[in-house]
């Protein structure tokens, strides 16, 4: 009798084996949260050093044009304007997000909807060989073929936005290919049969019904690949020029903010306000992936939302 | 049950181990026979390959020799993290450092030279052209006597050490205008290569055949020149450390100055040897003549 009591009353191994699996996992996720949190201190207070050590205008960071944190601008204040990086790395994302969208949907489409055989045979393995592929790579391929394309065909240097353009699509597409991929095959199977049941054709049914329903999830695939476009470094770098020049069209050299936040850093010494204006840099890339990050989960929730009713 | 607890026990001894191992070794190569140079990537193959050679001379002794830039081996040198720093700029020229507390060691020169597109047409430029082209006022090779082809100004990064020594002694402490920007002297080049009208400028060990190296006012970029100071674009290779080094630093400072490695090592790699110079010049620029 008092065996069993005992039995019941004490722990058993399972438990303990389940308490010890939660703390492991629990220090885990303490241990992430803690490094995130600490990357984000880290960049803010660098970052913020620029405007509240070294007086810089924040508004003025933002606006200015002129980019030579070591020198004195033509209004006598440290020359850090970020204007034409923030604008660099914005139409660089927003051109290769227009480009690639409308390839990625479509391979997405022939993929799941038209010929899933040959595309789970050949089209997934190729867009994750892709995936795979070094930065620099691209980086390289684009410095030996696009530029000079570019330079041949539409003029001026071939270093600017164009060919970063050119070269962020091919990285960015199988990204939104294969999430948009998945997104069409989450299109539950009786929308489908309902609308060919209806007499729509298989056109129809992709047009009118497929693609509809699984606007949420493309919209995700997009925003994914414009945030992975935003915050790529090294294949931007080589072929964008990293002028610090408002880019006055598509082929003049422009920079990104990650173009010269990589060149700068070695350059420059822990605390001065040239390391400064380039955390301040960082800090925006960081700020705008939150961003990123924030709009793909509103789409998400307002995509459920929209498939309950 | 029991198998696995026995399998824990002795991954948990393992790491033990491991981590003892690892934290031994750590204390006796970090005692004295190793030391950290950081910084220019311009001065890395040099360290680098002096380093590896006083490693097999000197057995147990490591020297590890890591890039970075002129920027962050000062800031490193000046934060006492690691024992050397390297730069190709002076200390004094660089903001944030404060030069009285380090040691100058100048291993060596390094001559830059501007080189341009090879179907540019041009071979010679006053000073006064090479300023105006970098600054923005000629825009065109035909003003300069080449072909009808707009210029394209390539940059290295702002902060670089090249740039910082070309715009004192080419541009006469003037500064370039806005224009394209790299990070390494060996894509510098290999744009000028391949882009028409472009004109940058590299340290004399990458010059090639695939570029026009410019002579400037007629003078050739070769070491000779630099050696009497008719060449005037060169800077030299620093190594600094703290004010009172440890011993191994001292010494492998020493033997990179030493006349074995200045005569051989220093000269295949591409640098001009301090020992052959005849002039010396301080971090303002003064030039003296060394009898």
């Amino acid at each position: 009798m008092d065996k069993i009591r005992a039995s019941l009353l004490k722990k058993s191994i399972a438990s303990k084996i389940e308490r010890r699996g939660k703390i492991i996992s629990l220090t885990c996720l303490a241990l992430i949260i803690l490094v995130v949190f600490l990357i984000f201190y880290f960049v803010a207070s660098r970052g913020l050093a620029t405007f509240f050590q070294n007086h810089i205008n924040f508004w003025q960071f933002l606006s200015g044009t002129q980019w030579n944190p070591g020198t004195n601008g033509t209004n006598g204040q440290p020359a850090v304007g970020a204007l034409p990086m923030i604008v660099g790395s914005f139409l660089i994302t927003i051109f290769s997000a227009l480009v690639a969208t409308p390839f990625a949907i479509g391979t997405a489409v022939f993929m799941t909807e038209i010929s899933p055989r040959r595309g789970a045979q050949i089209l997934r393995p190729v867009t994750e060989l892709l995936v795979g592929i070094p930065s620099v790579v691209y980086g390289f391929i684009g410095l030996q073929v696009v530029v000079p394309f570019v330079r041949n065909t539409f003029g001026g240097s071939g270093y600017g936005i164009l060919s970063g353009t050119f070269v962020l699509f091919v990285m960015i597409l199988p990204t939104v290919t294969s999430m948009s991929a998945d997104a069409l095959n989450a299109v539950p199977r009786y929308y489908r049969e309902a609308s060919l049941a209806l007499g729509a054709t298989r056109w129809q049914t992709i047009y009118k019904v497929v693609l509809r329903a699984a606007i949420p999830g493309m919209l995700t695939a997009i925003v994914f690949g414009m945030a992975r476009a935003f915050g790529e470094a090294l294949a931007v770098q080589m072929v964008i020029g990293n002028a610090t020049l408002l880019p006055h069209s598509l082929v003049s050299p422009a920079s990104t903010l990650t173009s010269i936040l990589t060149m700068g850093i070695g350059n420059t010494v822990m605390g001065s306000l040239q390391n400064n204006a380039l955390w301040s840099l960082a800090m925006i890339l960081l700020l705008m992936s939150l961003v990123f990050n924030m709009v793909i989960r509103y789409i998400g929730r307002k995509g459920k939302l929209n498939n309950e009713r | 049950m029991k198998k696995s607890r026995v399998i824990q026990l002795l991954g948990l001894v393992l790491i033990g181990v491991l981590v003892g191992l690892g934290y031994s070794q750590r204390a006796t190569t970090d005692a004295s026979e190793s030391i950290t140079a950081v910084g220019s990537t311009a001065l890395q193959p040099l360290v680098e390959a002096a380093g590896e050679q006083y490693s097999s001379e000197h057995t147990g002794i490591f020297i590890n020799v890591q890039g970075g830039g002129s920027g962050t081996g000062l800031s490193q040198i000046q934060s006492g993290a690691v024992a050397i720093g390297n730069s190709d700029v002076f200390a004094e020229e660089q903001p944030g450092i404060d030069a009285s507390k380090l040691k100058d060691h100048q291993v060596a020169v390094v001559g830059i030279a501007p080189i341009i597109n090879k179907k540019t047409g041009v071979t010679n430029l006053t000073s006064e052209q090479l300023r105006a082209i970098f600054t923005g006022k000629i825009t065109n090779w035909q003003a300069v006597g080449g072909k009808n082809l707009p210029i394209v100004l390539i940059n290295r990064a702002q902060g670089s050490g090249t740039r910082k020594t070309f715009e004192s002694y080419a541009l006469n402490g003037q500064k370039s205008a806005d224009s394209q920007e790299q990070d390494s002297s060996g894509l510098a080049r290999s744009i000028v290569a391949s882009t028409p009208g472009a004109i940058s400028y590299v340290a004399f060990s990458y010059l090639d055949t695939s570029v026009t190296a410019l002579q400037v006012n007629g003078v050739k970029p070769t070491k000779t020149n630099v050696e009497i100071n008719r060449w005037h674009i060169w800077s030299y290779e620093h190594l600094y450390t703290s004010q009172q080094p440890d011993q191994l630093t001292k010494k492998f400072i020493n033997y990179i100055l030493s006349t074995a490695v200045q005569k051989k090592l220093v000269k295949q790699l591409g640098y001009i040897s301090v020992h052959d110079m005849h002039v010396q010049r301080s971090a303002t620029g003064k030039i003296t003549t060394v009898k």
